[in-house]
């Protein structure tokens, strides 16, 4: 069985997981390690009057107990925000700081206040017991529409808001409102939502003394960027002071991309102490201090005209940023979100406003998909609300409005421009994976048992690869956003990778390694993959975004090219014949038309031992490297169809049936893709039905354990069928678009869009997320005391 | 409190451990075994199952003092690389895990849930495995996993 692109082979780094012997790092001990406890805010919104640590400095087992004001007497900076946008006036978006101890004021429960550094984890948290903070109360800014009004959280931030942002044609766009002959109207709010990697964040600082450099195990899902922000925006110090290792990393899914000042707390005392100091979160920490994700209102209008062709479509949002601006909160819901609003549809007119709000809750920053999930959300529930009111089938609907196939490249209203993509045979095989067209028949079978019945539709298309460095950066990006490689052959003609990405579940040692097997025709087992440690990695930007394969993968190939290059000048010395007569197949070099070959561990083997070597033109050696930055995004696409059942006794929505079909381009491990969208589509049911991040009007998070916040577990999801249509990217040498997000987008809209259809014979029209029990139970009572009146 | 000792994995290990110590501590912090995760504080996620004298037990639940004398075995007991255990390799070969951190605990409820019910239907292996939280795999891949472990495992 061929091991290379297309083979569903099993995972190379599977064996480490399952014996235990993966590393995490909390799994890391040093000599002399430390411990860290921090002590948070208990309150959303204070000046701090004093805080007292003379008890706690002297209590059993404690080495050290630092706040902000020794944070800023060493003249440590905070995180930065990553990415900024203009705003509508033409003011900058508005930065206040983020210190990484509080610096006079906390501005959220859980915020950092002090640090207790103790021989062991429980005299540490002993002794934050005895750490004593006067608080001067302010009111706590929790409900995200009164924000503008409410108390003020920075100084720097005039009615709480730190941006208002634009994109699109406001006077064409409202002129096609005007004239048009419906609009359809709809008001959504995208649930709050925390990541919830299982993994809980983590951090193993250490300070050498004698090379006067850091080194910080953290859990990160981008370490060179780590690295990068800490050493020279917060601690001013040369970069190759610090080195930063992601070791095996329990999931990310957008938590782990940022700083957090916990590790940078961490990093920063280690030499203060001169002592290794670890750092784990528990889970209640991680719920009230892991950025948190999602959090919109969006008001949308949608115009058609008398064939039902969409027209103009206008999307008013506010987002919930919390408390700071976290390293993605301003891209998230402005360029990850306002670009996509035309969806899958030709929409002639886009105009769309969003103001980012700061409240006193958690930072709020990409988690899965990331403004992607947001803007599919309601626009395809605004599909599903404009067929219902012109009595049209919903795939119906939605087929009139697709950018037909011949239409691209296709330049949308809201500065994107889809490469390829084919939306009717998406739609087509997902409503023959789930027997669309026998619902109904389905739906009568399930009201003879008392059952609501419900088919909901989703068709989606992300913006992934991120991302073009010069699109990214005149769009307010601080950072490139290219991915690097290296190959390094060994003299016997085995294969280190090293990537800029970071594998945290997506398997990369062994796609990666499926690329070189294609590429070099070399066994899998011949191929090794290095990430995640900025001394041994090329500076490359983490895995987000699904980025790996379509921007490290193109790295890599570019990478291999170079090797192939090379071998080629090598092999023709070595068999006399001419570079342009040498062929490269299944891992050997051949002389066009004659029978002289040499194997690749041939060639390897002569760049290391070149006794026999074109000296004069070639270097020794066989190792290259490469950076490659994409040219557009990549756009997946797909439809996703789900069926629900609603007992209408309980309230409780069955997902009993889901069809998913995405065209990813071409795909690498079929096994892994496949994973990868059921991963999605269970995030994506979590945040419709079951999750929900909670704070009560004095900013305390409700849900701030498993016991409260309801984790999607295997109980409460059905199997997936998964399918596939491709229409490959036509930019990079992959022709590969990216999976990872697909499902968490594609999926809530999918999921209420059923439960509307399910309870429309009640009268049911809107349905938010979560769609707990309790709410669709409510929904059903309401239509029926409706309906007796 | 001073000593105390159990058997994991057939060594017996003995150390001096608080009143306090959660058998999950003395599991990765004294027998350095750092193949059973902690991913919660409230007894929900399951990242930390291990067999308490064959019956699978989360290991925030019980105090080390509680397993004295116990045989306890962690994911590093069942099979080993070169030798994967039945559910390990169906694991493997079903694409049962993603980032790895819920995956002991998974595996280590899956042996229990199967030795228990050979024939363990979806229905019966999702209801089974509800103690169990993973957020990468959306669990069709678990599922299938532990239906093809149960048959490997010929149970």
């Amino acid at each position: 069985m061929s091991e290379g692109i297309g083979a569903s082979v099993t995972r190379k780094e599977d064996k480490k997981f399952l014996t235990g012997k993966g590393r995490y790092t909390d799994d890391i001990n040093r000599p002399g390690q430390t411990h860290a406890y921090f002590v948070r805010s208990d309150v959303a919104h204070a000046n701090i009057k004093s805080i007292d640590t003379k008890a706690a400095s002297s209590a059993d087992g404690v080495v050290a107990v630092y706040t902000g004001e020794d944070v800023v007497a060493d003249g440590i900076g905070g995180p930065i925000c990553g990415w900024v946008v203009p705003c509508r006036d033409g003011s900058a978006t508005k930065e206040p700081p983020h210190p990484i101890l509080a610096n006079g004021k906390v501005r959220y429960v859980g915020d950092h206040v002090a640090v207790v550094i103790a021989e062991t984890l429980a005299q540490a948290k002993s002794a934050a017991e005895l750490v004593e903070v006067e608080y001067e109360e302010l009111p706590a800014v929790v409900d995200l529409e009164k924000a503008s009004s409410a108390t003020e959280i920075h100084k720097e931030v005039p009615d709480n808001c730190y941006f208002d942002w634009e994109l699109g044609d406001e006077a064409s766009t409202d002129k096609a409102l005007k004239s048009a002959s419906r609009v359809v109207k709809l008001t959504v709010r995208n649930n709050r939502l925390v990541p919830n990697a299982m993994e809980p964040r983590a951090a193993l600082a250490e300070y050498d003394d004698i090379s006067e450099s850091y080194t910080l195990h953290t859990t990160s899902q981008n370490p060179q960027l780590t690295r990068l922000v800490i050493a020279a925006f917060m601690f001013q110090i040369p970069e190759s002071k610090l080195r930063v290792v992601a070791p095996d990393v329990g999931g990310g899914f957008g938590s782990k991309i940022y700083v957090y000042a916990e590790e940078a707390v961490c990093t920063w005392a280690s030499k203060k102490i001169n002592r290794p100091i670890k750092w784990t979160a528990d889970r209640t920490q991680a719920f009230l201090s892991d950025a948190h994700g999602r959090d919109h209102i969006n008001n949308v209008q949608l115009a058609l005209d008398d064939n039902n062709k969409i027209v103009g479509l206008r999307v008013d949002t506010i987002c919930n940023l919390g408390s700071y601006l976290s390293a993605f909160a301003v891209s998230v819901p402005t360029y990850l979100h306002g670009t996509l609003l035309s969806g899958v549809y030709d929409i002639p007119a886009i105009y769309t406003n969003v103001k980012g709000m700061a409240t006193t809750t958690a930072p709020v920053d990409a988690y899965r998909g990331a403004g992607r999930p947001e803007a599919t959300y309601l626009l395809e529930r605004t599909m599903d609300a404009a067929a219902r009111e012109i009595g049209m089938d919903p795939t119906e609907f939605r087929r009139l409005n697709f950018i037909p196939k011949d239409a691209f490249p296709y330049q949308t209203q809201v500065a994107l421009q889809y490469d390829t993509g084919d939306y009717e045979p998406q739609l087509d095989k997902a409503m023959e994976m789930i027997d669309y067209k026998n619902f109904e028949t389905r739906r009568s079978e399930a009201a003879k048992r008392g059952m609501y019945r419900g088919i909901g539709v989703s068709t989606y298309i992300e913006a992934c690869g991120i991302a073009p460095s010069a699109v990214a950066g005149a769009l307010g990006s601080r950072v490139g956003l290219y991915e690097s490689a290296s190959v390094r052959v060994d003299p016997t003609g085995t294969i280190t990778v090293f990537t800029g990405a970071h594998s945290h579940g997506q398997g990369h040692a062994t796609t990666f390694a499926q690329i070189v097997s294609e590429k070099l025709g070399v066994p899998l087992a011949n191929v090794d993959l290095i990430h995640g440690d900025s001394e041994k990695n090329s500076f490359g930007m983490g895995t987000y975004g699904s980025r790996s394969l379509a921007v490290g993968g193109a790295a890599l190939v570019k990478a291999l090219d170079k090797v192939i290059e090379k071998s080629k000048k090598i092999a023709a010395h070595l068999m006399e014949a001419s570079v342009e007569d040498v062929e490269f197949k299944e891992g050997k070099f051949a002389v066009a038309g004659t029978d002289k070959e040499k194997a690749f561990g041939e060639i390897a083997l002569a760049a290391y031992v070149p006794h026999n070597y074109p000296h004069e033109t070639l270097e020794p050696g066989l190792e290259e490297s490469a950076f490659y930055d994409p040219l557009n995004f990549t756009y997946p696409s797909g439809a996703h169809i789900a069926e629900v059942e609603v007992d209408p006794a309980t309230g409780v929505v069955k997902v009993v049936d889901w069809a998913a079909c995405d065209d990813f381009g071409n795909l690498i491990n079929p096994m892994i893709v496949e994973g990868q969208v059921h991963g999605g589509i269970a995030q994506g049911i979590g945040q419709a039905l079951l999750e929900d991040a909670h704070y009560d009007e004095n900013g305390q998070l409700l849900t701030a354990s498993y016991m409260d916040y309801c984790m999607p577990r295997a109980d409460d999801l059905p199997s997936f069928k998964v399918g596939y249509t491709n229409t490959p990217c036509t930019h990079n040498d992959l022709g590969v678009k990216g999976c990872g997000e697909a499902g968490a987008i594609a999926s809530p809209p999918a999921i209420i869009n059923a439960i509307i259809d399910a309870l429309s014979p009640l009268g049911v029209t809107d349905m938010s997320m979560p769609a707990t029990p309790q709410k669709v139970w409510k929904a059903i009572q309401d239509s029926q005391s409706i309906a007796a009146e | 409190m001073g000593d105390i000792s159990l058997t994991i994995n057939g060594k017996v290990e003995t150390h001096d451990v608080g009143d306090n110590t959660l058998l999950v501590d003395f599991i990765r912090e004294k027998a350095g075994l750092t193949g059973t995760h902690i991913g919660c504080d409230t007894s929900q996620c399951g990242a930390c199952v291990v067999h308490l004298d064959g019956v699978s037990v989360k290991a925030c639940t019980i105090l080390a003092a509680q397993a004295a004398g116990s045989e306890v075995t962690t994911i590093e007991g069942i099979g080993s690389s070169d030798s994967l255990h039945p559910m390990q390799e169906a694991f493997q070969e079903n694409h049962g895990l993603q980032c790895g951190f819920c995956t002991p605990g998974m595996v280590m409820s899956a042996i229990e849930l199967v030795s228990k019910n050979k024939n363990a239907s979806e229905k019966e292996i999702r209801d089974g495995l509800e103690g169990n939280i993973c957020r990468c795999t959306g669990y069709h891949n678990i599922v299938k996993s532990v239906k093809a472990g149960a048959e490997k495992m010929g149970v």
